[in-house]
């Protein structure tokens, strides 16, 4: 028989004994690692540290929308903008895909046969295919569009080529700031007038016609300002000089096949969570509204949507995280997003591989937890609240 | 009830073929506009995919009876109007396409290998098939057989593994990454619920950690940082350094499933195990997990889909998967500018393998839900 004094039948003592365990192991592998990176990065002679981010990148980046990037810049202006692009394509990934994965997953619970199937097809076909293959099928297709000379024109301002789409960039003039200023209040006098007309309608009944007052002062009153105070603005139009345009914004093809194959194939996994939240309301939930006499889009948009979205946000917030996450393979076409920009060419160039991968994956990290708590409050606030 | 009124036939615009297509298609007007108008789509598109795979394709000669042996010769390159898809770039390229640069010699050994990899897989996805127990015994002992007869060794000469490629590399990623990370996602799992408070920690952070970065950059880290992590002495060829990043990125997202599995487990089942005396290893391996394994096998399936779509990337990192070698195909300037045969072909091979999974994920979920009952309910 064991005697008691066996310490090591104390579940208390030996809960603290494993962890202990661990933890002193733990050290012990990171002090090696530290150890035999230390010696291995000082016989590869590769500095340490964060210099390198003020160093001049001295390479070129193809896109860059927000931030206007020479190659006499820093490393750290790389980081910024491939920052900025990972953003940008996420951004309108997500709500494109959120667009089309609404539609996709209503129309395959639609009663039209041949579109029921086509939208099957269409689903089973980008689920099942890898996403960097699609990246660089969209991609190659792009490229194949004609050369600069003979790019495809649309009314003398808009032009196709093989170098992406060019299109007039606006220019705003000084009085523009008021129709700014003036779009800022109408959205939050909207919002003030929406708590307004549903607080008056859970008083009286009586309804308000929000969504066109809305409309009215967000896009009317401004227009009707813009033109009052003279079109404070200007546009740049694109025009061909010598071999490439001039002037004119550009949006280039490894951000239309990075923006079309994310959302085409973020899309078909959102239409299958919309689909499965639709179909989790009980069939009960749409005869008693149809029995109270509702309207049929009523009944879709009073009755179903904000029952089924409790079961689709969560899934939808994952491929939101997908999707950015996804963005990575800009690298695979070329797109100066993190990964590429920062984590590819600086990496290579100052060939600190370390403090490049450590800022690249902080990032990431930052950007996915940021998603998760909006998306988080958001669904706490769409979610049943029970008394 | 004094007379008995003969049975009238349902009006001929509700039954038959002419009632279903009123139902499905013609309902209303705008249903109608819309069936006619991808009806009509459909008609444009169908001949011409049709045309273009395989009617006016050319597979191993031209239309010219010629054997093509570079792009010049495909009829699509000779007479752009008519031509179709050129499928000799796949005829010619086959070997490499599924062996890579395995040397000829050599080849049976792949070819055993996959043989034997449907042999040790079949009778694990089917409970009902003839003499399980004795072939899940293959199963077992099979990776290490497939190990010494890819590598080499044991007398069998050695093939580096910078000379695979194509869908040998792409199963090979595939099947290691999914069987090494399954048991370390069921530790990951295990320690993440665990009641001491340093290991549930641990396992969270790094789960939450692997899961909140892009396989990208794990892939990057096995190749750039894992080198200089390592003493001298120690090299890792390219493949095992992708297979560490592919294993530590899948075993993430396998915990969370089998922790999904191990959450559904009444909490009576663990008190119950607990009172007959089994230890927390006993009771987890014996009552728990197989139970809970059971139920998130099709989730595990559904992640083991991600996974094989995903082993695509590491031609970023320099690996000649499926993908690899398609861009390699292309590249060559005697086949420049057949990308689209290239691109298809590969998302065929891919489509038949992801398409198979998740066929097999809804077959075992409809099975579960019929099989299954914890005396939750």
């Amino acid at each position: 028989m064991r005697s008691n004094l066996n310490f090591f039948s104390d579940e208390k003592f030996r809960s603290i004994f494993f962890q202990t365990l661990v933890i002193g192991l733990f050290a012990l592998g990171i002090f090696f690692i530290v150890q035999t990176t230390g010696y291995n990065l000082e016989k590869r002679n590769i500095a340490t540290g964060w210099r390198f981010l003020s160093d001049p990148a001295g390479f070129d980046i193809s896109f860059s929308p927000f931030i206007d990037f020479k190659s006499t810049d820093t490393h750290l202006d790389v980081y910024f903008v491939g920052v900025l692009n990972t953003l940008l394509v996420s951004f309108c990934g997500c709500i494109a895909a959120t667009i089309l994965g609404f539609l996709v997953g209503i129309i395959r619970l639609s009663s039209n046969w041949l579109l029921v199937r086509v939208a099957y097809i269409y689903v089973e076909f980008t689920r099942n295919v890898p996403l960097l293959l699609q990246i660089i099928l969209w991609y190659s297709i792009l490229i194949q569009l004609p050369r600069v000379k003979q790019s495809l024109e649309f009314a003398d301002t808009f032009f196709i080529s093989n170098r992406g789409i060019y299109s007039p960039r606006p220019i705003f003039e000084s009085g523009f700031s008021y129709i700014f200023i003036a779009i800022i209040l109408a959205l939050i006098s909207s919002f003030l007038l929406r708590r307004w007309a549903k607080k008056r309608q859970d008083e009286t009944g009586k309804q308000f016609p929000v969504l066109s007052s809305a409309f009215g002062l967000i896009i009317i009153a401004p227009l009707l300002l813009f033109f009052i105070i003279g079109s404070p603005m200007s546009f740049d139009y694109p025009a061909l000089k010598g071999f490439n345009f001039k002037g004119g914004m550009v949006i280039r093809p490894e951000f239309i096949a990075m923006f079309l194959a994310l959302t085409i194939y973020t899309a078909a996994f959102i239409s299958e969570t919309v689909r499965s939240g639709i179909l989790s309301v009980t069939k009960g939930q749409r005869e008693a509204s149809a029995s109270l006499g509702l309207k049929k889009s009523w009944i879709m948009r009073l009755i179903i949507i904000p029952q089924a979205l409790r079961v689709i946000v969560p899934p939808l917030t994952s491929q939101y995280l997908n999707l950015t996450k996804n963005s990575s393979l800009g690298i695979a076409v070329g797109y100066a997003d993190l990964v590429h920009g920062f984590g590819g060419i600086s990496l290579n160039q100052t060939g600190q591989a370390i403090e490049c991968m450590v800022i690249v994956m902080a990032t990431y990290l930052t950007i996915s937890l940021t998603i998760s708590v909006f998306m988080n409050i958001y669904n706490r606030s769409i979610q049943f609240k029970e008394k | 009830m004094n007379d008995i009124t003969e049975t009238r036939k349902p009006p001929v615009a509700t039954t038959g073929i002419l009632g279903w297509l009123r139902m499905n298609l013609f309902s209303n007007w705008v249903n109608s506009l819309i069936s006619l108008f991808v009806l009509y789509i459909l008609i444009q598109f169908i001949p011409w995919i049709l045309n273009w795979t395989i009617f006016a394709a050319d597979f191993k000669y031209n239309f010219n009876g010629e054997e093509i042996i570079d792009r010049t010769m495909c009829s699509r390159v000779l007479d752009p109007e008519n031509g179709g898809a050129c499928w000799a770039i796949i005829y010619v390229r086959f070997y490499q396409f599924m062996y890579g640069f395995y040397p000829r010699d050599e080849v049976w050994r792949v070819n055993l290998s996959y043989i034997m990899l449907a042999v040790a897989v079949v009778p694990l996805l089917f409970d009902k098939f003839p003499f399980r127990k004795h072939f899940l015994k293959f199963t077992y002992v099979f990776p290490v057989i497939v190990f010494f007869l890819l590598n080499g060794g044991l007398g069998l000469e050695s093939v580096s593994t910078n000379k695979w490629g194509g869908l040998l590399v792409t199963l090979v990623l595939g099947c290691t990454g999914i069987a090494l990370a399954f048991p370390l996602g069921i530790v990951l799992a295990l320690g993440r619920r665990s009641n001491l408070p340093v290991i549930s920690m641990m396992c969270t952070l790094f789960i939450e950690f692997i899961r909140g970065v892009p396989l990208i950059t794990l892939l990057f880290f096995g190749m750039v940082m894992l080198p200089l992590f390592l003493p001298e002495g120690i090299n890792m060829d390219g493949l095992a350094r992708v297979l560490v990043a592919v294993t530590l990125f899948q075993s993430a997202y396998m915990a969370e499933v089998i922790r999904g599995g191990l959450q559904a487990i009444p909490q009576g089942q663990y008190e119950a195990a607990r009172s007959i005396g089994l230890s927390y290893w006993q009771m987890n391996l014996k009552v728990v997990l197989p139970q809970a394994i059971r139920i998130s096998i099709p989730s595990i399936v559904n992640t083991s889909i991600g996974l094989f779509k995903d082993t695509t990337l590491v031609i970023i990192v320099g690996l000649l998967d499926l993908l690899g070698i398609g861009r390699g195909a292309l590249a060559d300037t005697t086949w420049l500018g057949l990308a689209y045969e290239v691109y298809f072909f590969v998302s065929l091979v891919f489509f038949i393998f992801t398409f198979a999974m998740s066929r097999y994920s809804l077959y075992l979920e409809k099975k579960l839900k019929t099989g299954i009952n914890m005396g939750a309910d």
